[in-house]
């Protein structure tokens, strides 16, 4: 394998951006990525993107995303309709094939003009899970309760996690909900889909990441301090909520193992959107309390959907990369209740 | 070609029809990933990873169904990703599976391209109203019939071109089981007589609209010195993307493409496409769209595609064959389309083509989608002999 690192990362989060449609939101962010990746936009070797159609109500959302790079002249270029840390590794077997040394990665959605609690439901089998419309809070409120029963856990414990990444996220200059916050204060709002709270769902949030990858010494020149990947593996679980244990995250222990996630680590930053997951994940990947747990707050702060996950690769690579930490762990995840996840492995050295 | 040398070891496709009813999505891509195991001789516990692609989600109304489909595709404990580049997906998604092997992350990967356009309209799938954004409400032939009545000013071609393309290539389709269309009476004068949708395309110099999957199981060089049946290498793959918008871009023969196509031949060695081909599947969608490939493509000097398609050179019996299978024009799974041309370049080479098998004597077959408003392209080069 070659070593592949992120010498560079750029994200942008607000509650709602009224202003600026995807493609002039993406702009800032690629256009901050690149400068501090430090490689021409016409000497990267490849372009990927993540994205989904159906928070933009419209098909091709990744063709005007792809304006914001602008393709001139034309690049090598993909995007997967999942989130873009799946774009991240897309650009990472391009880079192991030899093919190309650089890649530019980015996601990008706007949650705030659907619905989209309801715009999740989507995803869902078309013909025997669809028409019941269950929202993706109904489904991580199924989840939630059968944790909490299995684990003998309580809502407080719940509630404990959803104020620790409030007041971590009161450093983190894109969170969207942040605060000097207690486990009793959010035990002190009502509950809304039994066991949640408001703070236990992540905030609708419109946003953007980008990310620069590159290889070998191209990495060690453009950048002091490089991340490097030393592993990166995903596995997908069955889609049927009833067809798989709910209580525990087998794809993420899968994917920790394969990618070498299980030695320890200074930080690890989870997709976790609902304070539950959190808990579940944290199993799945043998973290224990040495290790700081989504010290930007994580998706239960800012939760940008298709780059969220992406950011939890960016979010550790900036913390090795401003040697605040020497080796981390990343994780994204995609479907109804962590159906299918991904562990990257980042460190610092050379 | 990058990375470790990738074989073709399976291949397998539906009957493509315009509904098929008798399956749900997950019984279409099982019914056409079953078939590419079966003549990989491989079963789904062989498998490393899934790689799925298809065009716009709300052609089916499902957001990111790769999560819905695996279970049906047996990819629970596996790596699964889904691809999306518009009409070209089909072929990127072959591309997105050759790498993972390239790379030399996994042995044996099934790839899938599928689209079920009788559970939407794919023409009202396209034209959704977006805020601050011209209507176009005119479906992809809308969008296209302007650039060809460009290419038809630009070259002096003569009206009655396309129409050959539409009665050659259904004519072809006669010949292939699985083709959605089969007009075995199909004449030029039912082609220029057919209703007018947008100049100069006529009803049947369009692309069907139908439901259909397309399934490879590509390997390393182990697993294909292992198969059962001969493999198809793959000498080369190429991606290349455009602006949509943008003032210095030639739409009717677009840079992305030649691009594309310079950077696939030279992995390939292929400096004359004409001769260095037995055949070629070409995302043709619209029948003008051949003469304008075969010059994008360099089977020609610019302004000459025309008359390669009048001369024969394109039919099956012509010394360059393009869709032999009958192509798109006879059969369009939108997502599944350039998958479809990638396997049938593939069966070409692997001499598995049945009745519209094509004489192999460099034993090189081009397959090539592009997508989008001719700004996505994905090809790649497969051949009967091991690359170098």
């Amino acid at each position: 394998m070659r070593d592949v690192a992120v010498v560079s990362f750029a994200c942008s989060a607000v509650a709602e951006d009224p202003v600026h449609n995807e493609t002039e939101m993406i702009v800032p962010v690629v256009h901050e990525a690149l400068t501090a990746g430090g490689i021409p936009k016409g000497e990267l070797g490849f372009v990927c993107s993540g994205s989904l159609d159906y928070l933009q109500g419209g098909p091709f959302a990744f063709v005007a995303g792809l304006d914001a790079v602008g393709a001139w002249p034309p690049l090598r270029e993909s995007h997967v309709e999942m989130d873009a840390a799946w774009a991240l590794y897309e650009a990472w077997i391009a880079i192991q094939t030899g093919e190309v040394d650089s890649a530019l990665v980015y996601g990008f959605g706007k949650s705030s003009p659907g619905d989209l609690h309801e715009i999740m439901a989507l995803q869902t089998d078309p013909y025997y899970v669809l028409p019941l419309w269950p929202s993706m809070v109904d489904m991580a409120a199924l989840q939630a309760s059968a944790y909490l029963e299995a684990s003998g856990r309580t809502d407080a414990d719940l509630a404990e996690v959803a104020a620790r990444s409030q007041r971590a996220a009161r450093s983190n200059p894109i969170a969207v909900r942040s605060g000097d916050v207690s486990a009793a204060d959010v035990l002190a709002a009502p509950v809304t889909h039994a066991p949640l709270r408001d703070a236990d769902i992540p905030p609708i949030t419109d946003g953007a990441a980008a990310i620069v990858l590159a290889a070998g010494d191209l990495a060690r020149d453009v950048c002091e301090r490089p991340a490097w990947i030393r592993g990166i593996e995903h596995r997908i679980e069955a889609h049927g909520l009833g067809l798989r244990d709910l209580t525990r995250s087998v794809s993420t222990r899968q994917a920790a193992e394969a990618a070498g996630a299980l030695g320890g680590a200074d930080v690890a930053e989870l997709h976790a959107q609902f304070s539950h997951e959190e808990l579940i994940l944290a199993e799945a990947l043998g973290l224990d309390g040495s290790v700081a747990v989504n010290p930007s707050g994580g998706p239960l702060a800012a939760n940008p959907v298709m780059s969220a996950g992406l950011i939890r690769i960016g979010e550790v690579a900036r913390r090795i990369t401003a040697g605040e930490a020497g080796r981390g762990v990343a994780h994204a995840t995609s479907g109804p209740c962590l159906q299918q996840n991904m562990v990257c492995v980042l460190e610092g050295g050379n | 070609m990058a990375g470790q040398r990738v074989a073709v070891v399976g291949v397998g496709q539906t009957a493509h029809r315009s509904a098929r009813k008798d399956v749900s999505i997950a019984g279409l891509v099982r019914e056409a990933a079953q078939e590419a195991l079966d003549d990989a001789g491989l079963t789904y516990a062989d498998i490393d990873a899934v790689v799925i692609g298809k065009a716009p989600d709300m052609f089916e109304g499902i957001a990111m169904p790769e999560l819905y489909l695996a279970d049906a595709l047996g990819a629970v404990g596996k790596p699964m990703m889904r691809v999306h580049t518009a009409g070209s997906v089909g072929g990127s998604t072959a591309i997105v599976a050759a790498k993972l092997v390239a790379a030399g992350v996994h042995e044996r990967v099934l790839t899938v391209a599928f689209e079920k356009q009788s559970e939407s309209n794919a023409t009202w799938g396209l034209s959704v109203p977006m805020p601050f954004a011209a209507p176009l409400v005119a479906g992809a032939g809308g969008f296209f019939a302007p650039l060809i009545r460009a290419y038809i000013h630009r070259s002096g071609a003569p009206r009655h071109i396309g129409h050959l393309v539409a009665v050659k290539d259904r004519l072809a389709a006669l010949r292939n089981p699985k083709a959605h269309l089969h007009m075995a009476d199909i004449t030029l004068q039912m082609v220029e007589e057919s209703f007018l949708l947008w100049d100069p395309l006529r009803y049947l110099d369009t692309c069907p609209s139908s439901d259909g999957a397309m399934a490879m199981v590509l390997g390393s060089e182990k697993v294909a010195d292992a198969a059962p049946n001969p493999p198809a290498w793959v000498h080369g793959m190429a991606m290349r993307s455009e602006p949509t918008m943008f003032a210095r871009r030639d739409q009717v023969n677009p840079q992305a493409g030649k691009d594309c196509a310079a950077d696939l031949y030279r992995q390939a060695g292929i400096t004359d496409p004409r001769r260095d081909f037995d055949c070629a599947e070409v995302y043709v969608p619209f029948s003008w769209y051949e003469p304008m490939w075969l010059e994008n493509l360099g089977f020609c000097a610019e302004g000459e595609g025309w008359k390669l398609t009048e001369a024969g050179a394109t039919a099956p019996d012509g010394d360059i064959p393009w869709n032999p299978s009958g192509g798109v024009l006879s059969s369009n799974p939108i997502g599944a389309s350039g998958m479809v041309r990638f396997g049938e370049a593939a069966q070409q080479v692997r001499g598995m083509a049945g009745d519209f098998q094509v004489d192999l004597r460099t034993g090189k077959a081009l397959g090539h989608a592009y997508g989008g408003g001719s700004q996505f392209f994905s090809m790649w080069v497969v051949g009967s002999e091991r690359p170098e």
